[in-house]
């Protein structure tokens, strides 16, 4: 081990890997200033983070400012807003600001949806630790009498953590308090609010979303977001949250028909959305309810305008839930698309088999693996036989008699 | 620049075929790669640049570029680079204000059915004024190069095909047929290959439209065996027929990896992750 001898005396609980070494990269000293924002390892970027751990690090450490992140909806939607809450939440705690924009629910009963952060878990939580699991037994941790060779290793851990610990934990059980709701500064474009104005001076664009991008511009410019306008005295994120871009309640007919009358109405507005996001210090998470859009092709230029994609898979309603493969989560999550900003290679995720589940309190996405087999007969039977064959093919003939109790 | 790559197309920044219309096309996979390498040499091969960049920011091309050696700021502070920032200029059309009235080579957007006649004129001005006058300029540059990264987005914003097709044969006459210069283009295809048949009218379309105008396309996709780690995917490298020597170049296939500062690419089946 590479350790400086000194740090050896500390408790192992206090080991990160950020303390094995002295050397340490020098930050610039503007980008730190802003609370609940990180710069990332890879490339510098300035991260935020999404409100799920997990998903923070599928993203490589979180989201990067300036920045779209594409949620492709589930099939009811209630997944795909839980994480839209949580992006929301995490906004709330670290002060952010809030530009919330809906056609369906009224921006006002989205906040106070947000789930409850766990807040005194952040002041006892060491940076090192591994976040805790609500279904772990913490205790059974005793030395092992049988199987002590393996004592010593790593406990396996399919749900995705980073080693340092970046944004806040939420319960969803509970909603958050008035009181913490109330402190966020926040803005909001309810769609029926904005009546269409007749002017149709674009034709590829839509009235619901010139409006929406021009409300944009104005709470960026306005509240000192905009980058090329000279600094204010202090800087702040703006967490963009668009809900449901592309259904039928914001004037779009993308989800109604075949060929739809407005095919690039939505992705001009995300090419906008893009150029005021690049020159300003904010963030946007959109979601979009993919299973309507018929035409695939449709659905590709709309990822490729925005910067991270992901799709949300629920097996709420499908076969898929009674089969005894996926019983523990509640449905799939693929990547899309990763970013790739200000760097010649992007952060590519290690595996693309992907598993959410809601947890009592917590949202969390896992690597999906399969339940060990704990049935005595179907697959076993069938392994065996196969080591039989396998034996007998390498010439061991008077073994393969005896092989067949042996599972390996 | 990624000499790997100089060595598979058989070329260098001091001495490149001119006349070429290279097509980069993507499926399932990003060749954003591509254009930082194509951007990179011309700048180094001392070419005039015109780069229209619509889907990324200066900035970022400015980071990629100083990771490889190149500073964007400087080719533009001399005149070597001309870059159009299709992001920025599209915002003051979008949403007009009084101050700027934009741009004028984005101004297609505000009729996209019209055609590109705006973007086109803005590519001719900047290309011809550098080969024609200019003479007072303390630096003379080499041949001029175009430079576009993701045309598909043209379609996305509302142009149709089949100007985005006229657009770019109006380029290559300009470009590579007068001026002896070079074009580089980046198409981007949706998903699945081939597989939705004539009826998909759109960036299949286009790339198929913009195949048959090149003369050297550099088809970059995933893997058909899926995801992987550590190989990001693979180039398709076709020549078509050149005049000179009369004999097809083969058809080559490389499979790539994205480093930090640099892509390498190696034969199908030989990377350091499998052997």
């Amino acid at each position: 081990m590479a350790a400086p001898v000194k740090s050896m005396d500390k408790p192992p609980a206090e080991f990160s890997p950020l303390n094995f070494t002295s050397f340490q990269k020098k930050s610039r000293t503007k980008s730190l200033s802003i609370p609940g924002t990180r710069p990332s390892v890879q490339n510098g970027q300035l991260l935020v983070s999404s409100g799920v751990t997990s998903l923070d690090y599928l993203l490589g450490g979180g989201l990067a400012v300036g920045t779209v992140l594409l949620i492709e909806e589930d099939r009811y939607d209630s997944f795909s807003r839980m994480i839209f809450k949580y992006f929301l939440a995490e906004g709330v705690v670290c002060r952010h600001e809030l530009f919330v924009a809906a056609a369906q629910d009224d921006p006002d009963d989205i906040l106070q949806e947000l789930p409850a952060p766990i807040l005194d878990d952040v002041a006892i939580h060491r940076p090192g630790e591994q976040p805790r699991m609500s279904c772990e037994p913490q205790d059974t941790l005793d030395a092992m009498k049988i199987a002590w060779r393996y004592q010593n290793l790593p406990k396996v851990q399919s749900a995705l953590a980073s080693s340092s610990r970046f944004g806040h934990y939420y319960d969803v059980s509970k909603t958050m308090e008035p009181e913490i709701r109330q402190a966020a500064k926040w803005h909001r474009f309810y769609h029926p609010e904005h009546p269409p104005l007749s002017s149709g001076t674009h034709s590829p664009k839509l009235e619901s979303y010139s409006a929406l991008l021009k409300s944009l511009r104005d709470v960026i410019q306005r509240e000192g977001f905009d980058l090329t306008a000279p600094l204010p005295k202090s800087r702040n994120i703006l967490r963009v949250g668009l809900h449901s871009l592309g259904s039928a309640l914001w004037g779009d007919d993308l989800c109604c028909y075949n060929n739809p009358k407005n095919v690039h109405a939505l992705t001009s507005f995300l090419y906008g959305l893009r150029a005021l996001l690049r020159t300003s210090l904010s963030v946007a998470v959109v979601t979009v309810p993919s299973h309507l859009i018929q035409d695939r092709a449709l659905m590709g230029s709309i990822t490729r305008l925005c910067d991270n994609a992901i799709a949300l898979e629920s097996f709420k309603g499908s076969e898929r839930e009674t089969n005894p493969l996926y019983k523990d989560y509640h449905g799939l999550l693929h990547v899309r698309q990763v970013p790739r900003l200000n760097c010649l290679a992007s952060h590519l995720p290690d595996h693309k088999d992907l598993a959410f589940k809601l947890k009592r309190k917590q949202f969390t996405i896992e690597r999906l693996h399969l339940p060990p087999d704990l049935s005595e007969t179907v697959s076993r039977v069938s392994k065996g036989e196969l080591a039989g064959a396998a034996t007998a093919a390498a010439a061991c003939s008077s073994a393969t008699s005896s092989a067949k109790h042996l599972d390996f | 620049m990624f000499t790997e790559l100089n060595s598979i197309l058989n070329t260098s920044p001091e001495s490149f075929t001119p006349g070429e219309f290279i097509l980069l096309s993507d499926r399932q996979s990003d060749a954003s790669f591509l254009i930082h390498h194509f951007l990179s040499f011309y700048l180094k091969a001392r070419c005039k640049v015109c780069f229209v960049a619509l889907v990324q920011s200066f900035s970022h091309y400015h980071a990629v570029s100083q990771r490889l050696g190149v500073s964007l700021t400087q080719a533009k502070e001399k005149g070597q680079l001309i870059f159009l920032e299709g992001l920025k200029e599209s915002l003051s059309v979008f949403l007009p204000q009084e101050e700027n009235a934009g741009h004028q080579a984005m101004s297609f957007l505000r009729d996209p059915a019209a055609g590109l006649r705006s973007l086109y004129e803005f590519v001719q001005s900047s290309v011809v004024e550098s080969s024609g006058g200019g003479g007072a300029s303390a630096e003379q540059w080499g041949p001029p190069v175009l430079l576009m990264d993701d045309v598909s987005v043209l379609l996305s914003l509302g142009v149709r095909v089949g100007a985005v097709l006229d657009f770019s044969h109006y380029c290559r006459t300009t470009v590579c047929s007068q001026l002896q210069g070079n074009v580089v283009m980046l198409v981007r295809c949706d998903g699945e290959a081939e597989e939705d048949d004539a009826d998909d009218e759109g960036s299949e379309q286009l790339m198929r439209g913009l195949t048959h105008q090149s003369c050297l396309t550099l088809h970059v996709q995933g893997l058909p065996t899926g995801y992987c780690r550590d190989i990001h995917g693979q180039v398709e490298f076709c020549w078509k027929k050149r005049q000179s020597d009369g004999q097809h170049a083969p058809k080559k296939v490389f499979q790539f990896k994205v480093h930090d500062k640099g892509v390498s690419f190696f034969a199908r089946g030989t990377s350091r992750a499998v052997l």
